[in-house]
C-alpha cells in the first residue's frame, strides 16, 4: 500500500514536470510530436529506475558510512552520466531500432534535472531500496505522461489561430499552465 | 575593451537566458513564488556561473577535448556544492525555500552551455564578464517573474503589502500553473517589444 501511494504520488499528485518543475527543458523541447515524446519518456524512465538503484546503494553504503554527504551532488551526477552512457551502449547493441529513433535525446538525459532531482529527493526522504526504485518508476512514468499529453495538445495547435507574439513558445507555456491547473486537481489525493 | 563590455551586456537583454534563449527553465518556474526567492536563486546561479566560467577558461588548454564534458560537470558541481553549504549556514530560511534547486544548479543548461560554447574558447576576463552578465540577466528575469507572481498571488512585493487590506488575490499565481502562465505572457510581451524595436530601427 505504501509503495502504491509513492507511485501514485509521483505520477499524479506531485507530477515531476507540472507540479515540481523538474525536467522542464526536455518538456518544452521534445514535446512537438507524440512519438518522439514517448521515446524520450521511455528512455528517461529507464535511466531513472537504474539510477534509483545505483544512487541508493551509493548513498547508504558509501556516502553515509564514510561521512561524505557533501559529495552527494558530484557523485550522483557522475553516476547519472555513466548510466546514460551505459544505456546508450546497451540499446545500440541490443535494440538498434530504438537507439536510432531516440538519437540525440539519449545523451541529453544526463542534463535532465528530473533525474538528478529525484535521486536527491529519494535520498532526502530516506526511502528504502524498493521504495526508491518504485519512486523512480513513478517519476519516469509521470514525466512520460506529461510529455505525451503536451505533445498531443501541441500537435492540435497547428490548426489553431494563435496571436502572433505568443508564437512559438509563449502559447506552449500557457498550455502547460492549463495542464498544470488540471493536475492540481489531484492535490490532496495522497 | 569595448568588446569586453559588450560581452557583459549581451546576457542582460539580447541573449537573455530566460526570455531570449529559453534555457535553464526549471528554477525559473519553480522558485519564483516571491521576488526575494527570485533574487536569491538568481544570485546563487550568478556566483556559480561566473566562477565556473573563470575556471573553465583558465583550464581550457589543459582539459583534453574528449573528456571535457565530465570535467565541466565536476567544476560546476564543486561550485554549486560550495553555494549549497554557504547558503545553508548563512541564509537557512532562503536555503529551505529553494530546497533541491540549489544542488540542481549543476544540471542547469545555462552553466553547461556557457562553459561549452563560450568559456572553453575565450580568455579569462571575457569569460568572467560573460558569466556575470548572463547570471545577472537570469537574476532580473527571475526577480521580475517572482515580483509579478507575488503581487498577483499574495498582494505584496518583497514581502511588503502593496494592495489594500483584504483585497482579493489570485491564489493560482502562487501555485505551479501561475508560473507557466506568467512566463508565457511575459514571453509574448518580450516578442512585442522586440518587434517594436526592430520596426523603429
Amino acid at each position: 500500500m505504501e509503495l502504491f501511494l509513492i507511485f501514485i504520488g509521483a505520477v499524479f499528485v506531485n507530477n515531476f514536470v507540472l507540479v515540481r518543475f523538474l525536467g522542464t527543458c526536455p518538456f518544452m523541447g521534445v514535446s512537438k510530436q507524440v512519438e518522439t515524446a514517448m521515446g524520450m519518456g521511455a528512455a528517461t524512465t529507464f535511466v531513472m529506475v537504474v539510477t534509483a538503484a545505483v544512487t541508493w546503494v551509493l548513498q547508504w553504503f558509501v556516502l553515509e558510512p564514510f561521512g561524505l554527504p557533501f559529495l552527494q551532488t558530484p557523485v550522483f551526477i557522475l553516476v547519472i552520466a555513466a548510466m546514460v552512457q551505459l544505456v546508450e551502449m546497451f540499446l545500440h547493441k541490443t535494440i538498434p531500432n530504438l537507439y536510432r529513433a531516440l538519437g540525440i535525446y539519449l545523451p541529453l538525459i544526463t542534463t535532465n534535472c528530473a533525474v538528478l532531482g529525484f535521486s536527491l529527493i529519494a535520498a532526502q526522504e530516506a526511502y528504502s531500496f524498493v521504495e526508491a526504485v518504485v519512486f523512480g518508476l513513478g517519476a519516469g512514468i509521470g514525466f512520460t505522461l506529461a510529455l505525451m499529453l503536451m505533445a498531443g495538445m501541441r500537435e492540435e495547435l497547428r490548426f489553431a489561430d494563435v496571436p502572433e507574439p505568443l508564437m512559438p513558445t509563449g502559447i506552449a507555456f500557457i498550455l502547460a499552465g492549463l495542464l498544470s491547473l488540471a493536475f492540481s486537481g489531484f492535490a490532496g489525493l495522497v | 575593451m569595448r568588446g569586453v563590455i559588450k560581452e557583459f551586456f549581451n546576457g542582460l537583454w539580447k541573449e537573455n537566458p530566460t526570455f531570449r534563449i529559453q534555457i535553464g527553465l526549471c528554477p525559473v518556474l519553480a522558485v519564483t513564488t516571491s521576488a526575494m526567492n527570485g533574487i536569491g536563486m538568481g544570485l546563487a546561479t550568478t556566483f556559480v556561473l561566473t566562477c565556473s566560467n573563470i575556471l573553465v577558461s583558465l583550464l581550457r588548454k589543459v582539459i583534453p577535448d574528449k573528456v571535457r564534458i565530465p570535467c565541466y560537470i565536476i567544476v560546476i558541481a564543486t561550485f554549486s556544492t560550495i553555494v549549497d553549504l554557504v547558503m545553508n549556514a548563512f541564509t537557512p530560511d532562503l536555503h529551505r525555500v529553494l530546497g533541491i534547486f540549489i544542488p540542481l544548479i549543476v544540471v542547469n543548461c545555462i552553466l553547461m552551455g556557457r562553459a561549452e560554447a563560450y568559456a572553453s574558447k575565450m580568455p579569462v576576463l571575457h569569460s568572467a564578464l560573460d558569466g556575470l552578465g548572463m547570471g545577472l540577466g537570469f537574476t532580473w528575469a527571475l526577480t521580475l517573474i517572482g515580483a509579478i507572481r507575488e503581487l498577483l498571488g499574495k498582494g505584496s512585493i518583497f514581502d511588503r503589502a502593496v494592495t489594500a487590506e483584504g483585497a482579493a488575490t489570485f491564489g493560482m499565481f502562487s501555485l505551479p500553473p501561475g508560473a507557466f502562465i506568467t512566463l508565457g505572457v511575459l514571453l509574448a510581451l518580450m516578442n512585442m517589444i522586440n518587434a517594436r524595436l526592430r520596426k523603429a530601427s
